[in-house]
């Protein structure tokens, strides 16, 4: 039996009235699949600037560590003890309380194959899922748009909470929509003149760049003002910190918690780029990653929905084992990886610490592929057809 | 092939081999040959001697050799003076491409800086780069495929400073093949590694100057492409140029910047036979696609996204302007996806619809009111990500961020010189007034309405009227479009 139940009638409700307003050519991609199968949601933390890994899981039982790290090495009584070898950063108690209550898995060793020094170039290779010989102009979030959104309707099946979209939700023929502040990009797209020049437009070439121009403002608009009329839906009552990550993880869960179509957010915390001082910026920006993450899982957790949700943070790479002169470290390779959840199927440490007997000019050699995790995520938990988006197989992993 | 008006042919030619010009300048263009405006904008004015875009003098840097002898507070000295003058490039340029008599030149060196794309912290090795390319923009591309190899700028972006006979490094021999010259998948792997021995050797010294490191070059027997012999790095790029890949390469390349990004295999394989014959004359290639019937097909016009450097300029070549601050074009770039010297990769921008995303087409819809009637930047862009240099003088990146942060929530200011434009349109009566604005502003003007521009119009005066209608064409999905 079809029953129309409250998502469902607010969707097709919202769409009716955003369709009256377009021309017949743009009526096509308000149509299609309404809601994506599944209730799942993943949320991206991007750690920019090559967040150090040995001083967030820190191998506390390692000589080597405190040799190559007399002055930054975190200190065994100061580390929050996760295993008899391995603790996590004191400012990220809030994710040592995750992991002790089994919400918290902690992937080591990650990185790729001919790892990439320069941040941009590295950080393209995260985004892209690409070789890092390969030069690939759409991202992985985006090719998951490509496979999973062909003629459905809106961008706002990916959110990047920022002002400008990153490489990773762009896709060859859909793309994620980015936006601060769900208030402000609807008030800036619903000039009057952009709806009428919208209305006013009856060009037909599809092929013509213009239809895509036309077809991009189109779905903006329409976008801007169903993600706002979902975000009123649910304002959440937690204590989010009055940081940009509080603020923006907020937004999230305003989403989260109401019927809106999203199934992947993306947001970016840093910079982690650490040359000089490490110690204080460092645990600085724990801080507000820890703080903000309790909020928010506690957020989700009351609404019931922190089994749905995953969070992934990564980060281009990490940091040389040794310290350099300046009380930073350089850039390094292979790094850790946080997935949080109420619906994890593993929990805890999920592989070996770093090995550092066997570095590799200095550096730590990765055993994990990052695209090996995005694989797990769009098949197991996106449901999606991993190998399509990341053009080859990659080993599923067991985290979910 | 459909025909379009002599007017339309005329302003695309303005804007696909420049950055758009305006009614007078067209209307004088019309009454021409096709023949003659074609050379005016290949030669440009005569006797017009290359305008530098340098910021800097290498005298200006304090004892700029002996970086790593210096104090701390020198070598901050001389990181500000490096992020100041990569800054200063970026403005020069763009006001060298607004003000340009020769715009073919300044558009051909944007499409070479996106092909040969590079990064470098150094002002210096970045002016040096940006010079050898315009100086070679529309001359042959042999010289300037050289000249860029040789570049301090490229060997040190590339590594080759490390490609040493006992310790080849194959970077930039892939690179010279993979993106310069031929395009994958017609070299092998042992190509480029034979070839990354005929580059060991090629270097730079302290003042930035190209070197051949004698005892570093292996000067023994290599096989590149079939050819054997003791090669060096010249005789490499001329083995390169010798395939008549490169050509095809190039010249799809040219196509897809320069035509349309669906390239026409037909058109590109006999241009790239007369770019091949001709040695590589960069110049005789534009001609020959400037002349052609084909390129004046109504397919062709207005199909092409503008990149965001095209729409600045564009903007800026309608209406002159002159910033309050004039690095605000530089967080305009950010917001939009094209800084200039920071190209996303070594392949360069992507181009074509890769430009545009939500965020990205509602700011370039915004731009004109942001400008012209001086709004509030409320568009925070994304960091630069910082290279680490031997120097560690990744800090001037993290300048450049602050810089960027710092024009949030700022008012755009900018003196804005209305009169020439306005003066342009004085012979046309008032009824005709929106569709002329639309005429010259647009490449299918019959898209956007009369109706509607009226409807948004201040017809309280003349002026006024202009000016409004001017912007509200410019805030249209056809004005990215030349």
């Amino acid at each position: 039996m079809y029953i129309l139940n409250r998502r469902r009638f607010l969707q097709v409700g919202s769409l009716a009235s955003a369709a009256m307003m377009m021309p017949k050519f743009l009526k096509a991609f308000e149509s299609g699949a309404l809601v994506p199968p599944g209730n799942k949601v993943l949320v991206i933390i991007q750690l920019s600037g090559g967040n150090d890994g040995l001083n967030t899981i820190i191998p506390y039982r390692n000589d080597i560590y405190y040799r190559s790290r007399p002055a930054l090495g975190i200190k065994r009584e100061t580390a929050l003890s996760l295993s008899d070898e391995l603790g996590i950063h004191p400012s990220l108690d809030g994710l040592k309380a995750l992991y002790d209550e089994g919400s918290l898995a902690v992937l080591n060793n990650v990185g790729y194959p001919n790892p990439d020094r320069s941040h941009f170039r590295s950080m393209d290779i995260w985004h892209s899922a690409s070789q890092s010989n390969e030069f690939w102009n759409d991202g992985w979030i985006g090719r998951y748009l490509d496979a999973q959104c062909n003629g459905c309707d809106k961008p706002t099946q990916a959110l990047e909470i920022d002002d400008t979209l990153s490489l990773a939700l762009k896709g060859d023929h859909n793309k994620g929509l980015a936006l601060t502040d769900p208030g402000r990009l609807s008030n800036t797209s619903n000039d009057k003149y952009f709806k009428d020049l919208l209305q006013q437009h009856a060009h037909e070439d599809e092929h013509h760049s213009v239809e895509y121009l036309y077809k991009t403002m189109a779905e903006t608009i329409s976008s801007a003002a169903y993600i706002q009329q979902q975000f009123k839906t649910y304002q959440s009552k937690e204590n989010y910190p009055a940081t940009e990550l509080g603020r923006n993880l907020r937004t999230i869960a305003n989403l989260v918690m109401s019927d809106i179509n999203t199934k992947v957010y993306y947001v970016s915390h840093g910079s982690f780029d650490t040359h000089v001082n490490q110690q204080d910026q460092q645990a600085r920006l724990f801080k507000q990653l820890s703080e903000a993450l309790t909020v928010f899982t506690g957020d989700l957790k009351k609404n019931n929905r922190f089994q749905d949700v995953a969070v992934m943070t990564f980060s281009e790479f990490g940091r040389r084992v040794s310290q350099n002169a300046s009380g930073g470290t350089d850039h390094g390779t292979a790094n850790n990886m946080f997935l949080i959840s109420g619906g994890l199927k593993k929990q805890g440490i999920l592989n070996d610490g770093p090995d550092l007997m066997n570095l590799k000019e200095g550096d730590l050699q990765y055993k994990v592929d990052f695209k090996s995790v995005y694989a797990t995520l769009l098949n197991k938990w996106l449901s999606a057809d991993d190998q399509l988006i990341l053009k080859q197989h990659y080993e599923k992993m067991d985290f979910i | 092939m459909p025909v379009v008006a002599k007017k339309v042919e005329m302003q695309h030619l303005a804007w696909r081999a420049g950055f758009g010009e305006t009614l007078p300048v067209i209307t004088e263009w019309e009454k021409r040959r096709r023949k003659e405006i074609v050379n005016k904008v290949l030669i440009g004015p005569k006797r017009a001697e290359l305008e530098s875009v340098d910021v800097i003098n290498a005298t200006d840097l304090p004892d700029y050799k002996r970086f790593r002898d210096m104090t701390e507070e020198q070598k901050k000295t001389v990181r500000e003076m490096n992020t100041q003058g990569i800054k200063d490039l970026n403005v020069a340029w763009l006001n060298m491409m607004e003000k340009s008599e020769h715009p073919l030149r300044e558009k051909m060196s944007l499409f070479w800086h996106g092909h040969f794309a590079c990064r470098t912290q150094d002002v210096l090795y970045n002016q040096q780069l940006i010079g050898v390319i315009r100086e070679n923009a529309l001359g042959n591309f042999g010289d300037l495929l050289s000249a860029v190899s040789k570049s301090t700028a490229m060997l040190q972006f590339l590594n080759n400073q490390q490609n040493r006979k006992q310790h080849p490094n194959e970077n930039f021999a892939r690179e010279v093949m993979e993106l310069f010259t031929m395009g994958r998948g017609h070299y092998s792997e042992m190509d480029i590694k034979e070839a990354a021995r005929a580059f060991t050797g090629w270097g730079f010294d302290d003042n930035g100057t190209f070197v051949f490191r004698e005892k570093q070059h292996d000067d023994g027997e290599k096989i590149i492409l079939g050819k054997r012999g003791n090669y060096n790095g010249d005789d490499v790029l001329k083995i390169l140029l010798d395939q008549r890949q490169t050509a095809t390469y190039i010249t799809t390349k040219i196509f897809r910047y320069f035509v349309d990004d669906t390239p026409d295999q037909a058109l590109i394989e006999s241009l790239s036979d007369k770019f091949y014959q001709s040695g590589y004359e960069i110049k005789a290639l534009m001609r020959e696609i400037f002349m052609s019937d084909w390129f004046y097909d109504s397919k062709y016009i207005g199909n092409r996204i503008k990149s965001p450097v095209e729409l600045l300029i564009g903007i800026r070549r309608t209406i002159p302007m002159a910033f309050e601050q004039e690095e605000l074009m530089i967080a305009f770039q950010r917001i939009l996806g094209q800084v200039l010297f920071y190209p996303p990769n070594v392949a360069g921008w992507p181009g074509g619809r890769n430009w545009i995303d939500s965020s990205s087409l509602m700011f370039r819809l915004r731009i004109p009111q942001v400008i012209l009637y001086s709004q509030v930047l409320n568009i925070r862009p994304k960091e630069i990500a910082p290279e680490m240099g031997d120097g560690g003088n990744y800090k001037m990146t993290l300048q450049i961020n602050d810089f960027l942060k710092r024009q949030f929530a700022k008012k755009v200011n900018a003196r804005i010189n209305w009169d020439p434009y306005i003066q342009g349109y004085s012979d046309i009566p008032r009824e005709s007034l929106a569709d002329e604005i639309a005429g010259v502003l647009l490449q299918q003007p019959g898209n956007i309405k009369k109706a509607l521009l009226e409807k948004y119009a201040d017809t309280g005066s003349r002026e006024g009227y202009i000016k409004t209608v001017t912007i509200d064409v410019m805030s249209t999905p056809e004005y990215q479009l030349c």
